[in-house]
């Protein structure tokens, strides 16, 4: 387990458990987060699962794929700290990640 | 009035139901919901069961949308293994097929669909498998592995995902296809060739103007498939993946307004206000195509008519009319459909197929319909913003690949 908090854009916060293995994306589905829309289940093929990586955290979520950067590229409000939650998986390192969520996934 | 909050009844867990009963919950819903079931699992993601569940890289973990304490800890009855076999309208009442019986308020239809079985002699032999349900899926992965030889009976979306999961696992694969292209129903020509080709060169074989008139079998069990043309085909399993019909049998004996699938209006309502209907049963307007009338199969048509239901019941407004749009992973392959090519007068395609990135592109006058993309995201994202922005298009600069899309759409 690791701990990730979900900030909504009206600033409600949600404070989860997220199995290792997930990805940040199925985290917040699998609990009803809202503001992660995630219509096409993490295969990136949406961009409906846009989060802002806090950057204390950015670097040790990885590098995005050159799929993910392409599909990024196109979302709405679109920031430096920008990713697709569904590519970000959960591994112990990322224990007490935080993620804020964009005011529309579309 | 009544101070007691509504009860509503889903029937169907799938895709659409599950997530209706989700969002009710999100959007502070805070009556009773109970979600009515046919298989004995919550609700599940039912794509990845041609591809990532087949090649063993998923889990029912990983395939659930919620985890099923999640109902029990929103609120939510989820009722396992149990049909509704009768709605009466006058009394909103159910009848389930345990026995038991329920009232409603309110009633989300969420049957989906089910697979066309062929009405052919073998049909019901052992081995002769569709690919609708996680069971359907776990006797398919069981029965695949190396060297085994799979007939797939359609060339849609489907056989084609489970020809690349099974040609990953080391299984032979036979597609055979009724009509004289792949896709013929669902994808533009060139589309239908590149597939045909990709599949081709990674040891999958096409039989094409090819129907099926019956399989044989050995202890019950499927050995070959006879062709129309007289040719047996030998097998070790058959996929039948000829399309889909909606259930709806329910909604019409309870005298619901159906043609091909439940009709609604732009909130999912059926002819009866209290009763909603969504995902693949529902036969529903689109608002970016003059709220033509049709019925999809895709999760995203699943999420947006369990948003509408979920906002009409809740008093939210309405959301935004959505550009219709649908993925298939295949191989190292990310084909991405937006739009549908209605009325369509010219096709173009950007990039070149031979590269395996490319998009094909279908335009009315200037207005851009519809999209198919391979390996082309931005392709795709641009496209279906174009589709839903009606914003007119120039063919010249939309084929020109030294132009980029952002460009392209400025």
């Amino acid at each position: 387990m690791a701990k990730i908090t979900y900030i909504e854009h009206n600033g409600a916060e949600h404070v989860l458990d997220v199995k290792t293995g997930l990805t940040v994306m199925e985290g917040a589905v699998k609990n009803n987060v809202p503001g992660i829309d995630a219509d096409c289940g993490g295969a990136c093929a949406c961009a409906t699962c846009h989060v802002y990586v806090d950057d204390a955290w950015l670097a040790k979520t990885g590098d995005k794929s050159a799929m993910e950067e392409s599909m990024l590229d196109f979302a709405e409000n679109v920031e430096p700290n920008s990713r697709l939650a569904c590519q970000i998986k959960m591994t112990d390192a990322l224990d007490g990640l935080v993620v804020r969520l964009p005011e529309s996934q579309h | 009035m009544s101070e007691k909050p509504s009860h509503i009844v889903i029937i169907g867990a799938g895709h659409a139901g599950g997530t209706a009963a989700a969002l009710l919950r999100q959007y502070d819903f805070q009556g009773p919901i109970t979600l009515i079931g046919e298989e004995p699992i919550p609700p599940y993601q039912r794509p990845p069961l041609s591809k990532a569940w087949l090649k063993g890289e998923a889990d029912a973990d990983s395939l659930a949308l919620k985890p099923l304490e999640f109902y029990a800890e929103n609120g939510i009855d989820f009722r396992p293994n149990v049909q509704v076999t009768a709605i009466d309208r006058q009394a909103k009442g159910l009848t389930l097929s345990d026995g038991g019986s329920l009232s409603y308020d309110i009633a989300i239809l969420a049957t989906g669909a089910r697979p066309i079985r062929l009405p052919i002699p073998g049909a019901d032999l052992d081995g002769v498998l569709e690919l609708r349900t996680a069971a359907d899926a776990e006797a398919l992965k069981a029965a695949l592995g190396p060297g085994k030889t799979v007939a797939v009976v359609g060339g849609g979306y489907i056989g084609l995902e489970a020809a690349a999961s099974a040609r990953s696992l080391g299984a032979n694969v036979i597609i055979l296809e009724r009509e004289a292209r792949i896709l013929a129903r669902v994808a533009c020509e060139t589309l239908s060739t590149f597939f045909q080709t990709y599949h081709e060169a990674r040891g999958v074989q096409f039989e094409l103007g090819a129907s099926a008139t019956g399989f044989a079998g050995k202890d019950g069990k499927v050995t070959s498939v006879i062709l129309a043309d007289g040719r047996t085909l030998a097998c070790d399993l058959v996929l039948v993946g000829v399309g889909v019909a909606p259930n709806e049998e329910l909604a019409k004996a309870a005298g619901l307004e159906c043609a091909r699938g439940v009709v609604v209006n732009l909130d999912a309502r059926t002819s009866d206000p209290s009763i909603f209907a969504i995902g693949d049963v529902a036969q529903r307007p689109m608002p970016i195509y003059e709220n033509r009338m049709f019925r999809m199969e895709s999760v995203p048509n699943a999420l947006e008519q369990a948003k509408q239901a979920a906002c009409a019941i809740t008093g939210r407004p309405a959301p935004a009319g959505e550009t219709p749009w649908q993925w298939s992973d295949q191989y190292d392959l990310k084909l991405q459909i937006a739009g549908y090519p209605f009325d369509a007068d010219q096709i173009l395609v950007r990039g070149d197929p031979t590269s395996n990135k490319f998009a094909i592109f279908h335009l009315k006058g200037d207005q851009l319909q519809s999209v198919e993309a391979i390996n082309s995201p931005p392709e795709f994202m641009m496209g279906r913003q174009l589709i839903g922005n009606r914003k007119p298009v120039n063919a010249s600069r939309l084929a020109d690949t030294s132009i980029s899309m952002k460009e392209v759409a400025a």
